[in-house]
């Protein structure tokens, strides 16, 4: 897909070069002058030199730094609101990218009887894992969404997306959205250097990717004060790593095989 | 042939025009549907498919029961359903058909149907359901017609034919089992993550469909001058008396295993749906409904006095298509997504508009099957004269 679209880019690139130099060569050819010819700019994608890169990015969430339901608010509404989430008034139709889950919802199967005071009142932000082993991944039937290989990003294509809901299905966490109508009317303050979703697709977290694409980090570990840390996890000596190596971590869902990358400090 | 299909009596052409009201109620509901977005439906994001994909699950299995009495025919020999092996066809095409549209009606963006084969994707089980049922479709129109063809020249139908109704039997059990994997092959859905899933499908297919046969049977019998056969209605009764009980008996087996387990992830479904679940239960009398009329069908059909009275054999077949149609058609997927991964108690009751659609694509099915039955049964009078 990456590659159509840039070898797309590249072709448009060469066409528009075309078209603006006739101009150019019609001035040549009035001045019958022998004067060379500028080189030809380059119109080439070239990765932004301040692209953050990581062979798998991941994810540990300190949820003993979230001290109420207000603190996660804040995160929640910059990812939504850059995102351009809409927030529909038909509670069937929401759409959430980022979210807060009680820790039995969060953590379906985990639940103590008996949960600490402060873990029962601790709310748990939750997101797409974007697994190792993604089944959303496994089951669609376009590639619509798929899992990046130079850094495991999994990733939704919403123009290809036939919308038919197996990802939604597949998914054991709960991480995907439909949009069971326009959303465009729902989202109150548009960001125009993010795409806007249409009816009938499919849509979820995204680590970010347009972010990390010109060298910020995804846009709820900023907002989180320290309680969200980003990294390579395949990286031995980043933050990340180290903190998973002298904190004690859960994942949902462990057991399911699907590898979550979303670390949890409980 | 086609021109059999054109030349009907009045109440035919009443009934096509009933028809043809109820698929135009369907369509523009359709077209709403269309511009809107599936927000006119009752899904949401917990239950994110419904009656649409439940109907095309409950239709495959009508579809893939027409190996039923193709497989006895053809592999056994059994001279007397050579009648009926064509409505046994002409049955699966309206139904694979049905299936397909709701599909279609199920997708967020249908213009973009053909991304399936532009990026085809083997690891996806959709690819391969696409290819099951299309294949399925296309096996029963040619075997269906071809055969028929060559019953109203008086000559055996070409021999290519006969391969492709050998081929066409194992692809009947594919298009219910692949359909299952959908479900199945699911890491968070523990209604589904079963084995059984399959056989199930399968048991309960045998009980649909052929049941629904013997109910088209009784009513061709009586308005046309083509009698399907008594010893052909009680071949099967007994296909439906066997595929009820396993249906029944792979149920339990189930029910053994999550009950007895304890496991959560897996009881709370069936808890959900036969009990309710924090205080949610509209299923519930479904269910138990479904359950029953099943139990009741299987003590008529056991019984051969019962079985071999048409009147309560029909009374039995109502019973087993309403109960697997539950099972299927309401219970299986409502209770595969409640509760929810998070384990969340929403519950999804289908729209007004929703059942219209729904209504209009079985309404399609029905002219299909009333085409396809004037067309076979105009040559079987015709053959007789």
């Amino acid at each position: 897909m990456e590659e159509s679209r840039r070898s797309f880019l590249k072709i448009a690139g060469i066409a528009a070069f075309g078209l603006s130099a006739i101009p150019a060569i019609d001035i040549f050819a009035s001045e019958s002058s022998k004067k060379a010819p500028a080189p030809a700019p380059d119109f080439s994608l070239t990765e932004n030199s301040k692209a953050l890169s990581a062979k798998r990015w991941g994810m540990v969430i300190d949820t003993r730094k979230f001290k109420s339901e207000k603190d996660l608010e804040h995160i929640m509404s910059v990812c939504h609101s850059i995102h351009n989430v809409p927030n529909m008034t038909n509670k069937r139709h929401e759409i959430k990218w980022i979210w807060s889950e009680e820790y039995p919802h969060a953590f379906v199967g985990d639940e103590n009887e008996y949960l600490s005071e402060k873990l029962a009142h601790t709310p748990i932000i939750v997101l797409c894992n974007h697994c190792q082993n993604p089944p959303c991944v496994r089951a669609c039937p376009t590639q619509a969404t798929f899992k990046r290989q130079s850094d495991g990003i999994v990733m939704m294509d919403m123009h290809r997306c036939i919308g038919c809901r197996f990802c939604i299905a597949a998914c054991p966490y709960g991480a995907r959205s439909f949009n069971f109508r326009d959303p465009r009317p729902f989202i109150s303050k548009t960001n125009l250097e993010y795409p806007t979703r249409m009816k009938g697709v499919v849509e979820k977290c995204t680590f970010c990717v347009e972010r990390l694409a010109i060298g910020k980090i995804p846009a709820c570990v900023e907002a989180s004060n320290g309680a969200i840390i980003f990294g390579d996890l395949e990286n031995p000596d980043s933050e990340i790593r180290k903190l998973l190596k002298n904190n004690f971590t859960i994942r949902r869902k462990q057991h399911l095989g699907t590898g979550p990358s979303v670390y949890y400090i409980v | 042939m086609l021109e059999l299909a054109i030349k009907g009596s009045k109440k035919y052409y009443a009934w096509i025009v009933v028809l043809l009201v109820v698929i135009t109620m369907g369509f523009a509901t359709y077209l709403l549907q269309l511009s809107f977005g599936l927000g006119i439906t009752g899904l949401s994001r917990d239950v994110s498919w419904g009656f649409y994909i439940a109907q095309f699950t409950f239709l495959v299995g009508v579809a893939a029961s027409a190996v039923m009495v193709v497989l006895p025919y053809y592999l056994h020999h059994y001279k007397a359903f050579g009648r009926i092996t064509i409505l046994g066809e002409f049955l699966a095409v309206p139904s694979v058909i049905m299936c397909l549209l709701f599909i279609i009606v199920d997708m967020g963006q249908p213009m973009r149907a053909l991304n399936v084969i532009l990026h085809p994707t083997p690891n996806s089980v959709m690819f391969w359901d696409m290819i099951v049922l299309n294949g399925y479709l296309l096996l029963n129109i040619v075997i269906g017609w071809k055969v028929l063809e060559g019953e109203r020249n008086g000559v055996a139908p070409p021999s290519w034919v006969k391969f492709l109704i050998y081929v066409s039997i194992p692809w009947a059990v594919s298009i219910h089992t692949v359909t299952a994997f959908l479900y199945s092959g699911l890491p968070g859905r523990g209604f589904w993550l079963t084995a059984i899933l399959a056989p199930r499908f399968l048991s309960s297919a045998f009980a649909a469909g052929p049941s629904f046969l013997i109910l088209l049977a009784l009513l061709i019998r009586k308005v046309t001058n083509f009698d399907p056969g008594k010893e052909q209605i009680q071949s099967l009764a007994k296909i439906v008396t066997y595929g009820i009980i396993i249906n029944v008996f792979f149920f339990l087996c189930e029910v053994f295993v999550v009950f007895y387990s304890q496991i959560p992830e897996h009881m709370d479904h069936f808890k959900y749906l036969f009990f309710g679940l924090k205080g949610h239960g509209i299923l519930v009398p479904w269910m138990w409904t479904s359950f029953i009329l099943m139990i009741v069908a299987i003590i008529l059909l056991v019984n051969p006095v019962t079985r071999k009275n048409e009147f309560v054999l029909a009374v039995a077949c109502i019973a087993v298509f309403i109960g697997t149609w539950i099972d299927k058609g309401l219970g299986l997927i409502s209770g595969g997504f409640i509760p929810s991964p998070l384990h969340h108690v929403n519950e999804y009751i289908p729209t007004g508009q929703e059942l219209t659609i729904t209504i209009g694509i079985y309404a399609i099915g029905f002219l299909l099957i009333t085409v396809l039955y004037k067309i076979v049964v105009s040559v079987k009078e015709e053959v007789r004269a």
